[in-house]
């Protein structure tokens, strides 16, 4: 299992154009891929609705967790479309 | 003659007759179904069919309103595609109801988990989540998808919904109007990105005899007529007619040089807010970016915004114009741009009070945290930095040597940055005006900000109504100050724009090439109305005595 915290600095947080990216992008992993913020449970974010569900604004610090074969590509993909997106 | 008024969503006129967008004739009810299984392959084919037009919306939308307004229908997609969403359906048809009910009962309660959010981005998501439940429900029961013109009409309708907008063949939608709306919708950035003569929120009654009845909307007003008098219908061909040719000639400027009729050249900028706004400036082939009005960034946050929401901000701009002159104007806060988080004293003249520049010498961790975005994104394309409200020589030199710690800083912690970028600064006060030679031996180059000048040089408060009359920009000495301040720089060297409302005023053209003007920046729509004016001048034969 991998894992990486990330505050957003987007304006309007995590909106539907990055969501619609993460959610590509993490449906490209065999592994699992999850986001979660403080006070809500963690959402899949291979899922749009679950991600966007979240509400997670600019400011606000989340974590995102892979856990599976492919764990460690996923990770840092992650981790960069976080960086360039959101 | 039955008049609405509404909201403006894009200067134009459009004169034709009314279709009656009337809401889709669907019966949904909580009717049992005979057979899991037939509903969930009724599911599953209407989720095919709705996926693949939304593939054409997208194609069909990248292609008329570009690909910012095109990535909703991707969203569109994922939702439709959604494992959450798909659950949720089937968790209905299991329960025994039919397809269509199983599918706008979940939508609806994913709708209300982004209705029940505090925000009010994630509350306009419901739309989607409805606007596509629509569209797998219409492949259910049968309904003929698609809204469809047959010959070219104004339409009224309750409320459109983005993917019905660009649903219309293309010349066939006149005009749209809306009883219901709003112009930040977007529905209506992409009425506007169309160019689409259009009007929100103006109460019109769907009533069955308007339709096929002669309407005009007026775009510049923000109202549609319905049956107008002939008189009105005359009046409104004429401005038609003359916007139709305006138009189509301005839009053949397109990728011309800013250049006078014998080639004596001044550049055209484009004036915006925000990093969005930079689509619309380059669809109307603006050749840099005049001025990008940094304190945008302040006044929607609650908060001093940090140094990397800034940098993103400035990137994504200095990005989108792909090497093109991007001027950006440190914060400009204070006077009528008042920010609760500064803390600012009220003040009895805050026009001539603790403004801009002016809050950072007092607080300078606000400039250092701007300059340090400014410079960090300064590597995606062609920087230069404006910074307003100065009065003296020392002043630039504050900023200039903060500049130069700053410049350091990022070396030292091996941060990328432009080393080059200019460092110029408004000239909106008569004070600057007076000592342009003076300042042009340390300041990159000038912008004038016509506006404040205006209401400087003139003692008239521009925010007073009743003074309006008196507001005149085209006074000598606002003028003449003009003049001084051009040849100053050029004396010196350096380059001089212009990034006030004086810009647009095709009228002051000659007069602004003639002086020898570097640059004029205007609003996205302005800038190929100056650049035809400006391309019909023969700068050989202007007489600028009658000016100043």
């Amino acid at each position: 299992m991998k894992s990486f915290n990330y505050v957003i600095t987007d304006p309007v947080g995590v909106h539907a154009r990055p969501a619609g990216v993460i959610v590509s992008v993490a449906k490209g992993f065999a592994c699992s891929v999850t986001v979660s913020k403080a006070g809500k449970a963690p959402a899949d974010a291979k899922r749009i609705f679950g991600l966007m569900g979240l509400g997670i604004k600019h400011g606000e610090e989340v974590t995102v967790t892979c856990d599976g074969a492919d764990e460690d590509k996923a990770i840092s993909e992650l981790e960069k479309v976080f960086k360039e997106n959101l | 003659m039955i008049e609405y008024l509404g909201k403006a969503v894009y200067e134009s006129i459009a004169i034709g007759p009314v279709c009656l967008l009337e809401k889709k004739k669907k019966r949904i009810t909580d009717a049992r179904a005979e057979s899991v299984g037939e509903e969930a392959e009724k599911f599953n084919a209407a989720r095919a069919a709705a996926k693949a037009d939304l593939e054409k919306l997208y194609e069909s939308t990248l292609k008329r309103a570009g690909v910012s307004q095109a990535e909703i229908f991707q969203i569109h997609i994922m939702m439709v595609d959604d494992l959450d969403f798909e659950d949720a359906v089937m968790a209905k048809i299991n329960e025994g109801f039919n397809a269509a009910y199983a599918v706008s009962t979940a939508a609806e309660e994913l709708a209300s988990m982004f209705s029940a959010m505090d925000d009010e981005y994630m509350q306009g998501r419901a739309n989607d989540v409805m606007d596509i439940s629509g569209r797998i429900t219409d492949h259910i029961c049968g309904v003929t998808g698609g809204v469809s013109l047959d010959s070219p009409a104004i339409v009224v309708a309750e409320d459109v919904n983005p993917s019905e907008i660009v649903g219309f063949e293309s010349g066939k939608l006149l005009g749209l109007v809306t009883s219901k709306g709003s112009v930040s919708s977007h529905m209506a950035i992409i009425a506007r990105s169309m160019s689409l003569s259009c009007v929100v929120a103006t109460g019109v009654k769907m009533d069955k005899s308007y339709e096929g009845k002669t309407a005009i909307i007026d775009g510049y007003e923000g109202k549609i007529i319905i049956d107008p008098t002939e008189k009105q219908l005359k009046d409104y061909t004429r401005r038609l007619e003359k916007q139709r040719a305006d138009e189509a000639f301005r839009r053949s400027l397109i990728g011309r040089e800013n250049v006078s009729a014998d080639g004596k050249r001044m550049e055209i900028y484009c004036n915006i807010g925000k990093s969005k706004d930079v689509s619309a400036a380059l669809e109307n082939d603006a050749h840099g970016i005049g001025l990008m009005r940094s304190e945008f960034l302040y006044l929607d946050s609650s908060d001093y915004p940090s140094e990397d929401y800034q940098f993103n901000e400035y990137r994504a701009t200095l990005e989108a114009m792909a090497g093109k002159p991007v001027i950006i104007r440190t914060m400009d806060i204070g006077a009528d741009k008042k920010v609760d988080y500064f803390n600012l004293p009220e003040e009895e003249n805050p026009a001539m009070g603790l403004r801009s520049v002016r809050i950072c010498f007092e607080r300078p961790e606000i400039m250092k945290t701007q300059l340090r975005a400014l410079y960090r994104a300064s590597v995606y394309g062609k920087l230069k930095i404006m910074v307003p409200m100065i009065i003296s020589v020392d002043e630039v030199r504050w900023v200039k040597k903060m500049a130069f710690e700053v410049r350091n800083e990022l070396k030292a912690e091996g941060i990328p940055f432009d080393d080059k970028v200019e460092i110029g600064i408004m000239v909106e006060t008569p004070a600057a005006a007076v000592i342009s030679d003076e300042l042009a031996e340390i300041a990159d180059f000038f912008s004038i900000g016509s506006n404040d000048l205006t209401q400087y040089t003139l003692a008239i408060d521009r925010q007073n109504s009743r003074l309006e009359n008196l507001f005149d920009p085209r006074h000598k000495a606002v003028l003449r100050l003009i003049k001084t301040v051009v040849d100053n720089a050029h004396a010196k060297g350096k380059w001089v724009g212009l990034c006030g409302e004086l810009g647009k005023n095709t009228e002051l053209t000659e007069f602004f090439l003639a002086i020898g003007l570097d640059e004029v920046s205007v609003s996205a729509p302005y800038v190929l109305k100056v650049r035809e004016k400006l391309l019909s001048i023969d700068s050989s034969n202007i007489d600028i005595s009658k000016y100043i």
